[in-house]
């Protein structure tokens, strides 16, 4: 295994960009809608909770993966269920020990981090049939594609719900924040705007060939 | 590769076996990762109680725990639960060791969810000078202005929280008035439209104050070093 990149030849670029792009978990599978709409009140708080997903779903797919030849598919849910919840208690203490204000904002939808579809579906659909090195690079572009998916909602609203971007006034007095943003409403408002202008690029991409798979 | 070890089960004893090696993997990692942070959890605890403290008494630098029950007042170590019937507060001491004011928190239920403020007692004037928010989830824009609103603080500059003469309760339960209408030093001035969120905070500190103070005052001299 010198070189696991050409040992196994299931790795692509395909395989990180899947998450990113063609199977992205906010935009195109709809998956962890709960995060998505109630945590992106700001870009920080949004950025926070997709780096704490992305690390559990990393860490969950490298652990499941090491172990799936290993444990009985009669109790592989519950197997992957235990290893999930252990890295997000671990993710909690972390973000403890960095911020408790973070902590506070995020309230209960860190701990909810368990019970998040694209981890569990990461770990059956793909960490339990891949070796390590390829369920890490799936699980970074899931992670990765799910963070771009938050950061993209949490910006949008804090621009215009606040008039900020990370803390940062960015208008000048006159500025009246739209307080609809900010608020549960709000949070489909932006999530339907950014479906549309996803699919509309997705579709467009795919009339030219651009990355249109299976 | 063979068929019917697929259709078979396999032994009770695997699935077990493999159960309990992934908890017992996944107990230490807990366990580390608990130990490994608990003196930062602890740490950023305390700094950030002692910023709201401050925040709510300008001037103080150190900050113990006590509870006041019916049978006076005990120091709390960090983290120790409040005896039964216990209100646990903040005693608030500058750089000199001299007591400058007592912390404790109120909580009421506002518009949302339960408005969460600590206020600051000043011994001396018998009144409460500052309010800090804990946690809320009041409306943005609306509700959370108990933040922001200058005049709305105004009303904790000098809330009078005197005690009558038994010590058993206020003298003037704190009440929240109509926007405009404030006449007495016990009363607070609500926010036109946040009225509900406004009331959440003066119920929360008569409910705390006429609870704590009568079980404190008593034995206020023994907070002085």
């Amino acid at each position: 295994m010198s070189l696991p990149n050409q040992a196994d030849q299931g790795i692509t670029f395909d395989t990180f960009m899947e998450g990113v792009w063609r199977q992205n978990p906010v935009f195109v599978m709809m998956l962890g809608m709960c995060p998505t709409l109630a945590v992106t009140v700001s870009a920080v708080n949004a950025l926070s909770m997709g780096v704490a997903t992305l690390f559990v779903l990393v860490s969950s797919s490298l652990l499941i993966s090491l172990i799936r030849n290993l444990v009985p598919k009669e109790v592989r849910i519950a197997t992957f269920i235990v290893i999930i919840a252990t890295f997000v208690t671990l993710t909690d203490y972390l973000i403890q020990a960095v911020s408790l204000t973070l902590y506070e904002a995020l309230g209960a939808f860190i701990q909810l981090i368990v019970v998040n579809c694209i981890i569990l579906g990461r770990a059956e659909a793909h960490a339990s049939k891949n070796p390590p090195l390829k369920a890490v690079i799936n699980a970074l572009g899931m992670g990765t594609g799910f963070t771009i998916g938050l950061f993209a909602l949490g910006a949008t609203r804090e621009i215009f719900g606040a008039g900020k971007l990370f803390g940062m006034t960015l208008f000048g007095d006159q500025f009246q924040p739209w307080v609809v943003m900010v608020l549960p409403p709000g949070g489909f408002f932006v999530l339907a705007a950014w479906l549309l202008l996803f699919s509309l690029l997705r579709s467009k991409s795919a009339t030219e060939g651009g990355h249109a798979h299976d | 590769m063979n068929q019917p070890s697929q259709i078979q089960t396999p032994s009770g004893g695997k699935m077990i076996a493999t159960m309990v090696l992934v908890a017992s993997i996944c107990g230490v990692l807990i366990v580390g990762a608990f130990e490994g942070t608990a003196g930062a959890i602890a740490e950023n605890k305390r700094i950030m109680l002692e910023r709201a403290v401050f925040k709510v008494l300008p001037g103080a630098a150190g900050v113990r725990e006590y509870a006041a029950t019916a049978a006076g007042i005990q120091p709390l170590a960090a983290g120790e639960a409040v005896p039964a019937r216990g209100v646990r507060f903040y005693a608030a001491y500058d750089a000199a060791g001299v007591l400058k004011g007592i912390a404790a928190e109120a909580g009421a239920k506002g518009y949302a969810d339960t408005v969460r403020v600590l206020y600051g007692y000043d011994t001396k004037c018998q009144c409460i000078i500052g309010i800090g928010v804990v946690s809320m989830r009041e409306t943005p824009g609306i509700g959370d202005k108990i933040i922001t609103d200058a005049a709305f603080l105004k009303n904790f500059e000098a809330l009078d929280v005197r005690l009558n003469s038994d010590l058993s309760a206020l003298t003037n339960a704190v009440r929240v008035v109509k926007h405009g209408t404030k006449m007495n030093a016990w009363e607070i001035d609500a926010i036109a439209g946040a009225t509900v969120t406004s009331k959440a905070v003066g119920r929360g500190i008569n409910d705390s104050a006429q609870k704590l103070l009568p079980m404190l005052v008593p034995h206020i001299a023994e907070l002085k070093p």
